[in-house]
């Protein structure tokens, strides 16, 4: 699915990477907990959150995530899109909720991070 | 010895939230320069990040050092205290004694430790209560 129709099912405005949306995501994940973030996603994942901060750019980059979605009707300060811009990674914010966000890729079929790997 | 490529040591001040994850962004650029493999950089990109974290959270301020040599990528983790009491403990996947600020960045969860022995291809970590504790984690670029 591309960052493109992603947007559109979530009805979200891009904020950040326009020039990006024809990006292939191949997995999702939905979680406000950076610390699960790290330990679950894997390759070519896009990121819903509804928490703000500079350290979710920062997981993305460290993660190689392609697209940040921000949920809730967030919209994330012009401090946090220059740090997304530096690195050229694509911002969106919707107003659907982190669930229903999650649940509208999943149903057309987006699916989830696979589950953690064992130690 | 094996010939050492990069060596360079990453001062972490204690309680910096907000450029947490600085010396872990300029570690993976270097190793992006070096043409590392996508899979081995992000390993030792989220390795790096949550340690990088924890000396933020939870030390009395330390040092992150990059060794690139050709087999490997190396990050040792140093601090000055205070220690970890029960490493047992602090290896087991949702233990936490983060503060209340690293939870509201949404870190703290219990998975940093675990995490990094996951990512990395041998991982030794030694504490003394009082003392400090040190991490060392070998990346291979061959990803084995």
């Amino acid at each position: 699915m591309t960052l493109r129709q992603i947007a559109e099912l979530l009805q979200a405005e891009v904020l950040t990477g326009e020039d990006k949306l024809d990006t292939e995501a191949v997995t999702a994940c939905g979680s406000d907990l950076m610390s699960d973030v790290l330990a679950f996603v894997k390759d070519r994942t896009i990121l819903i959150t509804g928490l703000v901060n500079a350290h979710v750019v920062r997981t993305a980059e460290m993660l190689d995530i392609i697209c940040v979605v921000f949920a809730r009707g967030k919209r994330p300060g012009e401090e946090i899109l220059e740090a997304a811009r530096e690195i050229d990674l694509p911002v969106m914010a919707t107003k659907m909720t982190t669930y229903t966000a999650c649940g509208e890729l999943y149903l057309h079929g987006l699916p989830g991070t696979k589950e953690k790997p064992q130690s | 010895m094996s010939q050492v490529l990069i060596r360079e040591v990453f001062p972490v001040a204690a309680g910096a939230y907000e450029t947490a994850g600085e010396a872990s962004a300029a570690i993976k650029r270097k190793l992006k320069q070096l043409g590392v493999d996508s899979g081995v950089l992000r390993r030792v990109s989220v390795a790096s990040y949550e340690v990088e974290l924890n000396l933020v959270i939870h030390s009395m301020g330390g040092t992150l050092t990059l060794t690139v040599d050709p087999q490997q990528v190396t990050l040792c983790s140093k601090d000055v205290g205070p220690g970890i009491p029960d490493i047992d403990k602090a290896m087991t996947e949702g233990y936490s004694t983060a503060n209340e600020e690293a939870r509201s960045l949404g870190f703290g969860a219990g998975m940093g430790l675990p995490n990094m022995k996951r990512n990395a291809s041998t991982f030794e970590i030694q504490s003394q209560a009082g003392v400090g504790t040190s991490i060392t984690m070998g990346f291979r670029l061959d990803g084995k």
